[in-house]
């Protein structure tokens, strides 16, 4: 996959078209992980319409966020950066090979290095 | 743009174009007096609005051996009636794909929204139009046999 | 048989080096019913004015045709040309052989070709055009002005100069609006009572106005010039005549616990009230859902006090009808209402207010006298945060897709006042950009951040909660890329403003366009932006779009110079190329009426001779001459093609269009 392809799946994958926002910084400003995010719900949007999505794809936050949607909640825009946010940790989570995680597959591979919005956000994608 | 083989330069297409006296004839005279070429078989009817063309003149002007109709009205929202050129886009959608059925290609007829202000706009559009019905040729179908033979 | 001349114009060179005009004009001679053709230098000159009067006459032409210049440029000349010589003006055609021939080929036979095909369409036509005759309608010396705000006190002043009637409709009890709640006006921070009262009182002393405070348009019938207005008087339950705004009354009434609307409700006042000190008629109102004698039946105790016998509470509303000849809408705006946001905190905290309750925090005649309190208990706020685009610029469906215009300079207003009359307060300000065009408008708001110290933070709120009696208010600060918490006493929302909900019944009386966020619609956004579409009626203020007091103002003056201009006229001339109906095509199905964006159609049952004596009721279209204003929508509309237009017929269009196929 060309990083143009690349873009253009993470784009598609969030729903959310980040030409809408209006630099307000209100997901930022309600974010309860904001200090854990190394790149903010903000930069997240930002950087995506930016196409810098190396940034993305190595940063902690995809793995800090808690998928609570507070942002997409509080977004005067319609914008929806967490699921941007959701959108690259699963870029990252296929290019591993992990395409798809079954309900009942979880129990035996749960410990205590799996993220839990992992699981949160694997249920809602994929348990439909 | 001229690049079009022997056979067709002899073959000039007809073309009605209804503009509006309000956004696009204006637009039109913009184009003569900024001194904007395109080609003379363009000829222009006034009307007050987009949505006085009855899609009757559209029919008569294929009927009479038209090649190409070419609406041009206000752009959507700066309508001098205010609502006219969405009855227009509406009308038009539902006639053009009619006569798409009909044999008359989708390319024979198009909507155009130029505003007062753009001289450059309307011969951009006219010059494309001409070019495309140019390259479709002369329309058959629809036409007036009496029409033909007084050709 | 039509007797057509045709007349060709070289315009200099203009035409002629491009187009053999004598050839085009030798050509037309052999046109069937061309009786007379001739070509000349230049025919909008006086010598070329002359010949087409001389050819009209001597040839006694029913109907010219003129190849020149463009319609737009020099059709209302030769029309002229052709009334001065007894021609019905509307049988001028004038084939554009210039902007759209001449200008635009090369090709001398080419061009020759084009125009000549251009003359013969112009000849199609104008065989086909029938005399038309302008109509003519009175105007009735009178303006409305619906609204008695800053809008609608300086159109009715302005008009009312001009030496025309003018009624102020209000809904409220004083006229005033929302100017009078104000306590500083932007860039110069004076005082808006100073300025607005005496405007107010200008009103209410000048002979021409008439005030009809507490009332309601309730039905609009007519058109421009002739507008026919039922107005809903509502009841007071005092008479206005008598009333002498002592004020005894809202001293001894016993029911002193409802919300005093003018103070945003932050204090209370009395059932019978006057809303404040400086009102216009200085006249008191009853509440009937608060007032003790009108629930109960006991009390009384303000009739028994009022010295001038002023109390009525068997009062009814009344109407009243009267006729104007132009309306001016400046209906104004409310701040929009804040359930949608709840992350703001609003209604679950008294210290989190919206702008408009701190301009009465701040004001002298305020619930507090102008000492700045906080609601909750009375104490001066140390720190108070202000959050700016509360519910502007939202696209999420909480509040409103645009610009609220204001915000950005009434809040540097309040910060700034804070920072003055209280140096010890810290002021906080979260933006999302400071938009502040207008002249000395972003001094104003640098003066804010530089010299009072306003601490301006590049960010949006995302919470305020309360904790341990503080206000937590939690956002980012984009600049340094931080999420940031402000322990503060006071939040105040620059809350997004609406048009008055009451716009909309008035629009619909009116059948003037209104967008999808209920602002009235202009006829034109650049060069109309004072006229509604619907001929007659004019728009000032917010209802129109968000703006500023001088805006406004100027707007105002913009309709009553529209007003005047019309007011002065003895007739109105009406366009005479409107619709016209068939009524024996008519199938009265209504379809016309639909489209029609000015309301220019209405039915009526009209009886039809069958013959052998019968007659038949039947309901058809009949289109006013005097509101149509000719675009053609119904004619295309109509499924039994009885609607046409005079001057653009589908005939003449029909015959345009096969000349300009012929080959």
């Amino acid at each position: 996959m060309t990083k143009e392809e690349r873009i253009e799946n993470i784009v598609k994958l969030s729903g959310t078209d980040v030409k809408k926002c209006m630099k307000c910084g209100k997901c930022s400003g309600r974010c309860p992980a904001f200090a854990e995010m190394d790149i903010k719900p903000h930069q997240f949007v930002s950087l995506l319409g930016q196409g810098r999505i190396d940034v993305l794809l190595e940063s902690d936050a995809i793995w800090n966020c808690l998928s609570c949607m507070a942002c997409v909640e509080r977004c005067p825009r319609g914008v929806a950066p967490a699921q941007v946010v959701e959108a690259v940790r699963d870029t990252v989570v296929r290019a591993q090979g992990m395409n798809g995680i079954k309900a009942e597959d979880i129990p035996p591979i749960v410990d205590e290095f799996i993220p839990q919005q992992l699981l949160v956000s694997a249920y809602r994608k994929y348990n439909k | 743009m001229q690049e079009v083989t022997t056979e067709k330069k002899e073959f000039t297409p007809n073309i009605v174009a209804f503009c509006c006296n309000w956004c696009s004839y204006a637009g039109a005279d913009l184009a003569g007096s900024s001194r904007l070429n395109y080609p003379a078989n363009v000829k222009i009817i006034r009307v007050p609005c987009s949505c006085r063309v009855n899609p009757m003149f559209v029919l008569k002007a294929f009927q009479q051996g038209a090649d190409g109709v070419i609406l041009c009205g206000c752009h959507p929202g700066d309508c001098h009636y205010v609502t006219g050129n969405y009855y227009t886009r509406r009308r038009m959608a539902l006639l053009f794909s009619f006569l798409n059925y009909m044999g008359i290609e989708k390319d024979r007829t198009r909507v155009e929204w130029v505003s007062a202000a753009e001289g450059a706009k309307f011969s951009a559009v006219m010059n494309d139009f001409v070019k495309t019905v140019t390259e479709l040729g002369e329309n058959k179908r629809l036409t007036d046999l009496r029409v033909k033979e007084g050709k | 048989m039509q007797r057509i001349g045709v007349f060709i114009c070289w315009c200099g060179s203009n035409i002629a080096a491009t187009v053999d005009v004598e050839k085009v004009a030798e050509v037309m001679k052999y046109e069937s019913g061309v009786v007379y053709s001739a070509n000349y230098q230049y025919m909008c000159s006086e010598n070329g004015q002359q010949l087409i009067k001389n050819a009209i006459k001597e040839h006694n032409l029913t109907g010219i045709v003129v190849g020149s210049c463009s319609p737009r440029m020099h059709e209302a000349t030769f029309r002229k040309t052709a009334e001065a010589a007894g021609l019905n003006p509307y049988m001028v055609e004038i084939a554009n052989i210039r902007e759209h021939c001449s200008w635009i080929h090369k090709d001398k036979d080419e061009a020759t070709e084009k125009a000549i095909i251009l003359v013969r369409t112009a000849i199609a036509k104008v065989k086909l055009n029938a005399p038309l005759h302008a109509g003519e309608s009175p105007v009735v010396k009178r303006a409305l002005v619906i609204g008695g705000g800053i809008a609608g006190i300086q159109a009715a002043l302005d008009i009312a100069d001009a030496g025309f009637e003018v009624d102020i409709v209000e809904k409220n009890a004083t006229i005033g609006g929302r100017m009078a709640q104000i306590d500083k006006t932007f860039p110069t921070l004076d005082c808006s009572a100073c300025i607005l009262t005496p405007k107010m009182v200008d009103c209410a002393q000048h002979e021409k106005i008439d005030i009809l405070s507490y009332s309601e348009v309730e039905d609009v019938k007519g058109f421009v010039g002739n507008f026919n207005v039922k107005i809903r008087r509502k009841a007071r339950f005092v008479d206005e005549k008598k009333c002498t705004g002592c004020k005894i009354c809202m001293d001894k009434c016993p029911s002193k616990k409802g919300l005093n609307d003018f103070n945003m409700g932050l204090n209370t006042r009395p059932a019978i009230y006057i809303p404040f000190a400086q009102a216009i008629p200085n006249v008191a109102v009853i509440d009937p859902e608060q007032c003790i004698k009108m629930k109960t039946g006991k009390c009384g105790i303000c009739q028994k006090f009022c010295g001038a016998g002023a109390i009525d509470y068997t009062q009814k509303d009344e109407f009243i009808e009267r006729q104007y000849g132009a309306i001016v809408v400046a209906t104004g705006f409310k701040p929009i209402g804040l359930d949608a946001f709840n992350e703001y905190g609003y209604s679950d905290n008294k210290d989190v207010i919206t702008s408009l309750e701190l301009e009465r925090l701040m004001n002298a005649a305020g619930p507090t006298n102008g000492v700045l309190l906080r609601p909750s208990d009375g104490e001066h706020p140390k720190v108070i945060t202000f959050i700016q685009c509360v519910g502007s610029r939202d696209t999420s469906g909480c509040g409103k897709p645009y610009c609220s215009k204001i915000c950005c300079m009434y809040t540097a207003k309040h910060a700034m006042l804070v920072r003055e009359k209280y140096p010890d307060t810290e002021v906080h300000v979260f933006y999302i950009d400071v938009r502040t065009p207008g002249k000395n408008y972003d001094e104003f708001y640098r003066r804010a951040a530089e010299q009072y110290g306003v601490d301006y933070i590049k960010g949006m709120v995302g919470k305020v909660y309360n904790e341990n009696g503080k206000l937590m208010v939690q956002g980012s600060n984009l600049i340094d890329n931080e999420q940031i918490t402000i322990e503060s006493d006071l939040v105040v929302l620059a809350t997004a403003i609406e048009p008055e909900p009451s716009v909309r019944k008035i629009a619909t009386l009116l059948t003037a366009s209104i967008d999808t966020n209920n602002f009235l619609t202009e006829s034109h956004a650049k060069l109309r932006p004072v006229e509604s579409p619907t001929a007659g009626v004019y728009l000032a203020g917010v209802c129109q779009g968000p703006k500023d007091i001088p805006e406004t103002v100027s707007q105002a003056s913009a309709c009553a110079a529209k007003v005047i201009g019309l007011l002065v006229k003895d007739k109105l001339k009406t366009n005479p190329c409107v619709a016209t109906p068939n009524e024996m095509m008519c199938n009265g199905c209504s379809q016309c009426a639909n489209v029609c964006a000015y309301g220019a159609i209405t039915y009526m049952d009209k009886e039809f001779r069958l013959g052998g004596g019968k007659t038949e009721v039947r309901r058809v279209a009949s289109v006013n001459p005097a509101v149509c204003q000719g675009c053609g929508a119904c004619t295309v509309t109509c499924p039994s093609g009885a609607m046409d237009l005079k001057g653009f017929s589908s005939k003449q269009i029909m015959s345009e269009v096969e000349a300009i196929c012929k080959k």
